[in-house]
């Protein structure tokens, strides 16, 4: 009795999330779900969701997808190799490297990409360098290239504190262990180390993959609004357009397209799911 | 059993408290800083840094109203804050769209204009000028005024620029900055080609895109507050920006020049207004017409530096500032120039695809 009575009081301990999702998390699902699948006068309507087949959407969901592949791509070659470095060196110093990865987060988000933007642009930093050094100037600002640093730059803790998690996690015992009969470094990397650190590569790629999908204040800044994302595409219906019925209707389109990503990527590790660090 | 129920109804009780707390809080927000005005005072609200405070100052000393001035950063915000009714505004300066979109929504008071000693000093041609979106001149009163134009580079760009077919040229790739703002857009090749910017013909409008999409790829962004600061930076060779902006850049960066092409362009208006709020008519009235006195113009003209509607004022001017054509276009341009106007709800959805069509381009 008395065990039952506590377990229902610990769930009271949950209101404040509860009134704060329900306030913030549901609520606005609902308004999205409701202003997506109806038109300007309140009707049902499946044509806001439909939209996607114009080519002006699908087209900047294209361009999004390759986008968020290529940051997460880049994130995870930049990430991997060094969560494990700092997974087999000393707490301390690793310690201190995760640090320094981590200490731009505390700084707003739009600063740093606005500090890009001085770094990046044809009379910026960078171009500085290498006008110094004799080199020819690059026209990084208002490219893809530029929409794809900036990503990086943004999402790259994300990717490497859970695989530094999941490393510093592997058993030494285990990798002593494979020495002893015999495998080579390479044997160990590929056969227990890479099996084991999975889990967190896939949280990783799920926490840089999706936020990228939906980015748009990057390209607008660093792309010069030249390059359309899908992002910007619902924002612009939104705020310029005035459309909110069709900028739900194509943040539903997301929404399905996020839920089907996640689900292959639970499934590839069903059993190991409570690894999963997000 | 006893403790149970108490335990779970204080928590039921601290819930609804916390609640209640949540919409007292929430509810009492908008009128908690109302501001209590007595009959002495007039309660302003303009754009950041657009007054010389100096006038402010003297008003007070002459007329013995207590201003209580505002500052607000786009029309938007001005709006917004507007419409939430924190403060009952008296009067308030803004563009003409927004004024237009005020009017239409009955938030705008007429202004008694017979009583105004320095009424006259607003020119009749800007006047006329303002009827694109106050058609009998009885709710707004231009404070000041400007274009859009090229502001360009000079050493970036060898040649005089004079047309608006410029921002076409293969030679400046990769060096254009056009505004991220549909009509802004628009109205480049809609006055290169002739057409007026408040063009409801779908062909020309169509034409206007196809000539935007052909210059896509010369752009090397669109921009809107942030092209001044890459032109002050040297990034671009020319820009598309407000008259307004271009001042704060060639003030900046020396090598910067703004012209105002020879097909014409838009000219916008900041106006005087007094809202529906306004529980000070008399005293802003008073304000606008201290505003179009001939010395307290001038003391603002000079500071702002943008194109003053008072003709008294340019009648002081030294030959160089009349001159000057960033701020006084010649009047064959001026001719050319228009102010825009709402296009009604079907060329805005038409606009939007456009719109929308070169920005996946």
């Amino acid at each position: 009795m008395r065990g039952r009575w506590f377990l229902m009081n610990r769930k009271w301990l949950a209101t404040p999330y509860a009134i704060w999702a329900l306030g913030f998390i549901v609520l606005p699902l609902i308004m999205v779900i409701y202003y997506g699948v109806t038109n300007g006068a309140g009707e049902f309507t499946c044509s806001n969701v439909m939209a996607i087949t114009d080519p002006i959407h699908y087209k900047a969901f294209g361009n999004s997808v390759l986008i968020a592949l290529g940051s997460t791509l880049i994130c995870l070659i930049i990430a991997y190799p060094l969560a494990y470095i700092l997974s087999q060196s000393e707490k301390r110093g690793a310690g201190t490297v995760i640090m320094i990865f981590v200490l731009p987060m505390w700084i707003n988000f739009l600063l740093r990409v606005l500090a890009l933007q001085m770094i990046l642009s044809n009379t910026g930093i960078l171009n500085a360098i290498l006008k110094f050094f004799g080199l020819p100037v690059q026209r990084i600002m208002y490219t893809k290239g530029a929409i794809l640093i900036g990503m990086v730059y943004d999402y790259i803790p994300f990717m490497i504190l859970p695989i530094y998690n999941v490393m510093s996690k592997i058993d030494k015992d285990v990798l002593e262990a494979a020495q002893d009969l015999g495998a080579t470094a390479f044997t160990t990397f590929k056969r227990i180390i890479v099996p084991l650190s999975l889990p967190g590569v896939l949280s990783g790629i799920i926490m840089v993959f999706i936020p990228s999908l939906s980015e748009f204040v990057v390209a607008d800044i660093l792309g010069g609004s030249k390059i359309l994302l899908f992002g910007n595409v619902i924002e612009q219906e939104f705020n310029v357009l005035n459309n909110w019925n069709l900028g739900s209707g194509l943040s539903i389109v997301l929404m399905i397209f996020i839920f089907i990503s996640m689900a292959i990527m639970n499934r590839n590790e069903g059993e190991e799911g409570e690894a999963m660090l997000w | 059993m006893k403790k149970k129920k108490v335990l779970r109804k204080k928590i039921i009780i601290l819930g609804i408290v916390f609640l209640v707390a949540i919409c007292v809080s929430v509810g009492c927000g908008s009128s908690q800083n109302k501001t209590t005005a007595d009959d002495h005072t007039l309660v302003v609200f303009n754009y950041g840094d657009y007054i010389d405070t100096e006038t402010i100052r003297m008003f007070e000393k002459e007329t013995g109203i207590q201003v209580e001035y505002e500052e607000y950063v786009t029309p938007e915000d001005m709006y917004t804050k507007y419409k939430s009714g924190a403060i009952d505004y008296d009067l308030i300066c803004t563009s003409d769209y927004m004024i237009e979109k005020m009017i239409k929504e009955n938030e705008a008071l007429q202004i008694d204009t017979s009583k105004m000693e320095y009424y006259d000093n607003v020119g009749q041609e800007y006047l006329d000028f303002c009827k694109a979106f106050d058609p009998d001149n009885s709710y707004a009163i231009p404070y000041f005024w400007g274009t859009v134009g090229i502001l360009y580079n000079e050493e970036m760009v060898d040649e005089e620029i004079t047309s608006w077919s410029v921002l076409w040229n293969e030679k400046y790739k990769n060096e254009i900055v056009m505004e991220n703002s549909m009509r802004d857009a628009f109205l480049v090749p809609l006055k290169w080609k002739g057409y007026s910017l408040n063009t409801t013909d779908k062909n020309q409008l169509l034409e206007a895109q196809k000539l935007l999409m052909k210059q896509k790829p010369l752009v090397e962004a669109y921009l809107v507050d942030e092209s001044r600061d890459a032109m002050i930076a040297g990034d671009a060779a020319m820009a598309v920006v407000y008259s307004g902006d271009a001042t704060v850049a060639m003030e900046a960066n020396e090598n910067l020049n703004y012209v105002v092409p020879e097909e014409g362009s838009n000219i916008w208006f900041d106006c005087w207004m007094i809202p529906k709020s306004a529980k000070h008519k008399k005293e802003a009235e008073l304000f606008i017409d201290y505003m179009n006195r001939e010395d307290i113009a001038m003391l603002n003209f000079d500071y702002i530096y943008y194109g003053t509607p008072n003709s008294e004022v340019y009648k002081l001017l030294d030959e160089e500032t009349k001159e000057d054509e960033s701020i006084f276009p010649v009047q064959e341009v001026m001719d050319k120039c228009e102010v825009y106007q709402y296009l009604g709800n079907e060329i805005e959805t038409f606009y939007n695809q456009m719109w929308k069509e070169l920005k996946s381009y």
